[in-house]
């Protein structure tokens, strides 16, 4: 059996880690030394209803927000199977030596996040992605050293190889010093190759998540699902080269967003959301700090911020626990937060779209699993803070697990196809380099990227429109005609970053189809995607899973009804607390019964 | 916007020939020295006005967490996401990180980084990912303690920094030993502190280190290497001399545990 695994962050490196302790080898392939991987970013931490606060938490109650979360969209089972394992994940994790801030007695300590009313994320200061993916880093050195597991560090995924019966059977990747592409032979090829952050350009991402991967997955037949449902995360900082995070944990440590009304301080959130307060789910508070700068105009000096405010807190405990965040402030915005409240606004963050994927986290394409960012199956339309360190962690471990059974159960196994399969695939891939290296037009390749990003960032946002969506689309055709006549600039056939920035281009004009494609489908409002023009939900048509069918004309979309078994879909409230929607909706059955028995 | 002159020590590849190159680059507010890399991409044109191919670097996460970025600015080795051009002396010389293996411009290989944490057994062995409860218990001083060490990057500013790290030495580097704390002071990591502490206890390991103390001047994480290094300085002696009283060359069972 023969395992690839593409992507070294945290779904990656768990990925790898458990086929290494059945004894299996893995080529793990990154874009970057998977220490490096985008996964670090990460903050305010993890979720898992572990519940040592009194509180009566249960991995069903994180079960049930998540779902409310998210609006519904996410298939149930998968998210249950995700919070029941998630205390056990965090104990394992703290077993690799995770630093995770202590309570006075040794113990994991929680802190509140957004879309819950208990405290449920354990934590490693405010550099949990970090310390996470260090841990497996760790772990995956150590599998090194026992030969279980070849790094492919620096190289770039191009493609998989599909086998006339439609089975992939292993992928192309390119050495980014050298310039070498070559095939590897995968019985399993698993991507988690991350999100997209840089079709939207200033974002909180990394500047390698351009989703090329999952894009050129998308263009050889696999199904891209809910595209459109893309997470603007509220509390962002200004910069030139990118938008930096502010942790939710901060607001989980007790930080207040204000802005001045009538000259005096105003607590938006903690007016709209008595229940919630600060702490609503990302979509929701994204939405309530755009209402305040663009509909009432109350941003701060008229601007595009309002205040994030940590000065009542003791300095020394919020320092803390939030030393990594307040750093990032001091150093890029200049100004000591523990004295003058922060400025912040809402920014592209997150995919909760992405591969479409089965419950053994397979996509379409049998061979070919995802996992992490890159797929779709945890969020449905809006993802929690710190669901995604679990649901990565988990799809690593289910996909370990499923991929090996899979390969087990193949009667052919990929040193069985034909050499003439991976050499087509070589050819094809070469070729298409050798074009670029030819691109000798008078286009910028980074000006094209820049234009789209606008388009995206301004358009694709919080609030859509039918008819912004419909320019973004038009102006994604201009791009991809002006791309051909992009200029390479350099020829160079030695580690020619410009070349392959230019492939992945290509892939992030496709994506941003879809994504814009996806939102021009889905005629309503629901966690992430809200249009002014459809603004309420719409079970009744769109409870569904948008899936986008790349073909050579534009995506092709189709519908497929979520499972809702377990849970039924109530109304999204974070003004009063679950119990009292519950009730009201319940007096309000009883009294429509009363209506109708007279 | 202001322009700001740029000079960038440039090599085509390991092989090449080294040269420099100036740019002049417009400066937005709030920029950073990667946003000067950026625009260069934009506008790949030299400060003569000369076409010129886009200067190749490092970079990922933009924020000081992922160490992708180290170069030597202005002289010091440093993370370039966290560089602000207002608080820089011009014209501003960008260099690339001169104990690594060269890949382009300033980009380099740190693999040897990454090889040595293989030396040292940086990780802590667990039976497996199966559940098993919870971790032990760590006390909170352990923690913080822990906290600071576990937040290098591995960036490499460090070795940089370090006279010791050289051609003519094996030396690991500072970051390195502090690598050998961190998995010490956890109580797992602690089961098999002696091997870790032999591991830098010869070639290339904390004799090497002459006490110059640069690298903590330069730890973009503020990570206090000097004391603990000196710190296992201790140890490794103790740890010497009780090999010698007791003639056991290792604890047992190490090199069987799993993960």
């Amino acid at each position: 059996m023969k395992f690839i695994v593409v992507g070294g962050g945290l779904a990656g490196l768990m990925a790898t880690i458990k086929i290494a302790e059945k004894g299996e080898i893995v080529d793990l392939i990154s874009f970057v030394p998977v220490k490096r991987s985008h996964s670090v970013c990460a903050q305010g931490g993890i979720n898992g209803a572990v519940n040592t606060k009194g509180e009566g938490d249960s991995p069903w109650n994180h079960f049930d927000d998540t779902l409310l979360g998210g609006d519904y969209l996410a298939n149930q089972p998968p998210v249950l199977g995700m919070c029941e394992a998630a205390p056990g994940v965090i104990y394992l994790m703290d077993r690799m030596g995770v630093p995770f801030t202590r309570t006075p007695e040794g113990n994991l300590d929680f802190r509140r996040f957004g879309g819950t009313l208990v405290h449920r994320t354990a934590f490693s200061g405010s550099t949990t992605g970090q310390q996470l993916l260090y841990a497996l880093d760790e772990q995956v050195r150590y599998w090194e050293t026992q030969g279980k597991v070849n790094k492919f560090e620096d190289w770039d995924y191009l493609s998989a190889v599909i086998d006339d019966n439609g089975v992939c059977r292993g992928c192309l990747a390119q050495d980014m010093k050298t310039m070498e592409i070559r095939s590897f032979q995968g019985d399993a090829v698993i991507l988690c190759t991350g999100g997209l952050g840089a079709v939207y350009g200033k974002t909180t991402n990394s500047i390698i998540n351009t989703g090329s991967p999952a894009s050129s997955a998308y263009q050889q037949g696999v199904y891209y699902a809910n595209p459109e449902m893309i997470q603007i995360h509220p509390t962002c900082i200004g910069g030139d080269d990118k938008l930096r995070l502010i942790s939710e944990g901060v607001r989980g440590d007790g930080g207040r967003l204000w802005t001045y009304k009538d000259g005096k301080p105003w607590f938006f959130m903690e007016e709209w959301y008595p229940a919630y307060g600060n702490l609503v789910s990302r979509d929701v508070a994204s939405r309530g700090i755009f209402k305040v700068c663009r509909e009432l105009g109350l941003g701060l000096d008229g601007q595009d911020s309002v205040y994030l405010d940590v000065t009542h807190l003791d300095p020394e405990w919020i320092e803390k626990r939030q030393h990594g965040v307040l750093e990032i402030y001091r150093k890029f915005a200049g100004e000591e937060p523990t004295k003058v409240p922060m400025k912040v606004f809402p920014a592209m963050h997150y995919s909760m779209g992405g591969m479409w994927v089965d419950y053994n986290q397979m996509t379409n394409i049998p061979g070919l699993f995802a996992a992490g960012e890159c797929e779709y199956q945890y969020h449905g339309a809006n993802r929690l803070g710190a669901n995604s360190l679990m649901s990565c962690l988990y799809a690593g471990m289910v996909v370990g697990d499923k991929s090996i059974e899979y390969c087990k159960a193949l009667k052919k196994t990929a040193s069985d196809v034909s050499n003439k399969v991976f050499e087509a695939e070589a050819a094809r891939q070469k070729a298409g380099m050798e074009k670029i290296y030819k691109f000798t037009g008078s286009e910028n390749p980074y000006v094209l990227k820049d234009e789209m990003n606008n388009y995206m960032t301004n358009y694709v946002g919080v609030v859509r429109t039918t008819k912004q969506l419909k320019d973004t689309d038009n102006k994604l055709l201009e791009l991809m005609e002006r791309y051909k006549k992009v200029g390479v600039y350099d020829t160079g056939g030695w580690s020619n970053r410009t070349a392959i920035f230019i492939r992945h281009l290509w892939n992030m004009f496709e994506l941003a189809r879809g994504i814009v494609g996806g939102a021009l489908t889905r005629k309503e409002s629901r966690g992430a995607h809200y249009m002014p023009e459809y603004p309420n939900r719409d079970d009744e048509n769109w409870l569904k899973t948008i899936k986008a069918k790349w073909t050579p004309d534009g995506p092709q979309f189709s519908l497929e009804d979520v499972d809702i078994s377990l849970i039924k879909p109530r109304v999204r409230r974070y003004d009063v607390s679950k119990d009292q929607v519950v009730k009201e909706e319940a007096e309000k059955e009883a009294a429509s019964g009363k209506e109708e028995a007279k | 916007m202001s322009d700001v002159i740029l000079k960038i020590r440039r090599q085509d590849g390991p092989n090449s020939s080294p040269y420099w190159e100036e740019f002049k680059v417009p400066v937005a507010p709030k920029a950073n020295v990667i946003s000067l890399l950026l625009e260069i991409q934009r506008s790949p044109v030299n400060a003569q006005g000369k076409p010129t191919t886009p200067v190749i670097w490092d970079c990922n996460c933009l924020e000081e967490v992922c160490g992708a970025c180290s170069m030597v600015i202005n002289g010091v080795a440093r993370q370039a996401c966290a560089a602000m051009v207002d608080s820089l002396s011009k014209p501003i010389v960008l260099q690339p990180l001169s104990k690594f293996p060269l890949v382009r411009d300033l980009m380099v290989d740190r693999t040897k980084m990454f090889e040595n944490l293989k030396k040292i057994k940086a990780w802590i062995p667990i039976d497996g990912t199966y559940y098993m409860g919870s971790g032990p218990k760590v006390a909170p001083g352990v923690q913080d303690e822990r906290y600071a060490i576990s937040c290098c990057m591995t960036c490499g500013c460090c070795m940089e920094a370090c006279p010791y790290v050289n051609s003519k030495t094996n030396y690991m580097g500072p970051t390195c030993m502090a690598q050998v704390k961190l998995f010490n002071a956890h109580p797992t990591g602690a089961m098999y502190k002696d091997e870790r502490l032999d591991a830098i206890a010869g070639d290339g390991g904390i004799v090497d280190c002459g006490n110059a103390q640069n690298c903590e001047r330069v730890c973009p994480k503020e990570i206090p290497l000097v004391s603990i290094i000196a710190e296992l300085n201790r140890e490794t002696a103790f740890r010497g001399f009780n090999r010698w009283l007791k003639g056991k060359p290792k604890s047992p069972g190490y090199e069987s545990a799993p993960g």
